[in-house]
């Protein structure tokens, strides 16, 4: 598995609130029996139009923004199961998806592939929309091992500033998976005569 | 210490338990099929592991298939090439595979109940968000990804944390031409699509008693459309009578000492739950969705919330779904007319499903702007279907019963709607896209579904119900 610590990068901001799993990946691409390529259908219905030119107000096709974190309004990732949305997210680039909430299945998902998902406050949510609205180049440094997310500062004329930092929760095993790259059935297999043990009974 | 009815049978099949790490929980049964598990095998193969345990596996094709004549070779190359990729797969690990053209095959979720393998105090998972279907039984089950399906074929296990727990009352009794379905649209409406994540949902009080193993299907199925991992319902007589005789249920000795178990399952009467919502079934009018998630529901007769009426940061999603729609604030539904119907997916393609929807289409017939598709969820419901006489009563009124499959519910096959078209669908998701590209789609229950069909708009079916 793909291991993160830190980053520090511009956004792609999208607020957009319930972004389900059928948007992320539509089910007609679901048809590949390998976890590669589907980046290129990462929202394909936002972002082209039925003859494939690209829709010119959704923002993966806006050059102003860019960047391998990706943020989103509050229940991101709901609906059906499909971690081909994890794989899409991760394959158009992106290592670190923000939002103010996750569905459950998603997070596991996206957790299990290496991508990130840090769930913060609204207020937070919110203030990082607010500075790469202001500025489109605002970078975030995501620490992992801190568990902190960073906006970089940025001063307005009438002195507010529109950086700032928030800590954000990550299950500790969950953490050191990511940070040494290990994944669950590593972990697990470890454990075989136990679960032979287990079935006995 | 009184426990929940979710503590019970999670309790009981955790393997090793760690501060500071999840669960190991063992999983009694895996369901897979085409879509989520080829990578899953590809991993296997590159670890050069075995499937741990391939008798507690069971997989079927389900998603790609097409549902008219089913049994000539797939059209749509990928989708033949993935059902293929399964047969191959289940053969190469030994895994039991009721493919298309035999006798069980069916809906993931329709075929585990029917066939018996789906059973109380269970622990059972899919590479499905509606896995959540078989705790209508009482049992643990949910959907997972496919790195998950990885895991359990590998290990028979998950490292998952425990959820949080929640009680949902239903009690009273429900209206004429009320059904299980417009129970839950009723309460995702309530709480909204993410307003039970992070939970298991027990559903308890009278109204949820008095329902059909059937009808118990179709509310834990939609479990997930409110973010809930799982739903389910301790088992009762009700339960026992209908898994009784099934093919793979438990007989002689074995059910005589599976149903003492079975008995034991239910929350105690002072267990604790971190959330407890009660709704009275009297409030409940037949749904229906006028948005992009499962919770924008309303009763057939309300008119559409007001974008004005919505929270500030909210209105902008709210609005995009109206756009999508074609509706305006504060529009009505009654009279609206639809293009098509579709009647089936993992919530209502069961024999009840559609023993309700020819009871009410008996010497009527559809309009003339409609199309209907009546999907049965297994070759089981179809056969049953047919051997009822329901296939005559559909043909006369112009509705096609076709082969089992998930077809319009997500459109993998060729069964989609047209963009622009509006659909009153029995299946589980309104999104954007779901059932074709810039399809419309409303949910609802069999009843208004088939209502909708005859009269050509949105109806509210108690208006044509005898009295």
């Amino acid at each position: 598995m793909k291991k993160f610590t830190k980053l520090t990068s511009a956004v792609v901001p999208l607020n957009i609130e319930n972004i389900d799993t059928d948007q992320i990946i539509p089910a007609r691409f679901l048809k590949a029996t390998t976890r590669d390529g589907f980046g290129e259908n990462l929202f394909r219905d936002w972002r082209y139009e039925n003859d494939n030119q690209p829709k010119a107000d959704f923002v993966l096709n806006d050059p102003t923004y860019g960047g391998q974190v990706l943020v989103a309004g509050k229940n991101f990732g709901c609906g059906s199961s499909r971690e081909h949305a994890a794989w899409a997210i991760q394959d158009a680039g992106f290592d670190v998806v923000i939002s103010s909430f996750f569905a459950d299945i998603f997070k596991g998902n996206a957790l299990n592939n290496g991508l990130l998902p840090i769930q913060v406050s609204e207020e937070f949510l919110k203030k990082i929309f607010t500075a790469v609205d202001n500025n489109p180049r605002t970078n975030l440094t995501i620490d992992l091992e801190n568990q902190t997310v960073t906006i970089e500062g940025q001063v307005l004329r009438s002195g507010e500033d529109l950086g700032g930092a928030e800590s954000f929760e990550i299950n500790p095993y969950k953490k050191s998976c990511l940070i040494n790259g290990y994944d669950d059935i590593d972990f697990i297999l470890a454990q075989k005569d136990l679960i032979e043990e287990f079935e006995k009974n | 210490m009184s426990k929940t009815l979710v503590e019970k049978i999670w309790d009981a099949h955790v393997v090793k338990s760690e501060e500071g790490f999840p669960d190991i929980l063992y999983i009694d049964t895996h369901l897979i099929h085409e879509v989520t598990s080829p990578q899953a095998f590809d991993g296997l193969r590159k670890r050069g592991l075995p499937v741990f345990r391939p008798q507690q596996t069971v997989a079927t094709a389900d998603h790609n298939v097409p549902t008219l004549n089913q049994l000539q070779p797939i059209k749509e190359e990928l989708s033949r090439y993935q059902v293929d990729m399964l047969t191959k797969n289940c053969a190469e690990f030994g895994i039991e595979l009721y493919g298309l053209g035999h006798p069980f095959q069916g809906i993931v979720h329709v075929i585990g109940p029917e066939l018996g393998i789906t059973l109380p105090g269970k622990t059972m998972v899919c590479g499905d968000s509606h896995t959540s279907t078989h705790g209508a039984f009482g049992a643990i089950a949910f959907g997972i990804g496919t790195s998950q399906v990885e895991q359990v074929f590998a290990t028979q296990c998950l490292l998952l944390s425990k959820p949080k727990t929640m009680k949902i009352e239903v009690n009273g009794e429900l209206g004429k031409g009320v059904g299980a379905k417009d129970i839950i649209l009723y309460i995702i409406s309530q709480i909204s699509a993410a307003g039970g994540t992070g939970y298991f949902i027990e559903y308890a009080g009278s109204a949820i008693e008095a329902l059909s193993m059937e009808a118990r299907m179709t509310i834990c199925n939609m479990s997930i459309e409110m973010g809930a991992r799982g739903g389910l319902i301790a088992p009762d007589q009700t339960t026992f009578d209908y898994i009784k005789g099934r093919e793979f249920a438990p007989a002689g000795e074995e059910w005589d000492k599976a149903l003492a178990y079975w008995k034991s399952l239910y929350s105690d009467a002072d267990a604790k739950f971190d959330s407890v919502l009660t709704f009275n079934a009297a409030d409940i009018a037949p749904m229906i969705t006028y948005g992009t998630n499962p919770g924008m529901g309303m009763g057939i007769q309300e008119h559409i919330p007001a974008t004005n009426a919505q929270p500030e940061k909210e209105k902008l999603s709210y609005q995009k779904a109206l756009d999508y729609m074609g509706f305006d604030d504060d529009a009505a539904l009654i009279g609206k007319p639809v293009d098509y119907v579709f009647i089936g997916s993992c919530t209502n393609s069961r024999i009840e499903d559609l023993r309700e929807v020819a009871d009410f289409v008996k010497d009527k017939r559809k309009a003339d702007n409609v199309t209907v598709w009546i999907v049965p969820g297994s070759k089981q419901v179809e056969q049953q279907a047919k051997n009822e006489g329901l296939d005559k009563i559909f043909e006369a009124a112009g509705f096609q019963l076709r082969e089992p499959g998930c077809s319009a519910c997500l459109g993998m096959n060729e069964d989609k709607i047209p963009a622009g078209k509006y659909c009153v669908s029995t299946s589980n998701r309104n999104f954007e896209g779901r059932q074709g590209q810039n399809a419309r789609t409303l949910l609802a229950s069999p009843l208004t579904a088939a209502a909708a069909a005859v009269t050509g708009v949105i109806t509210d079916v108690r208006e044509l119900l005898t009295p």
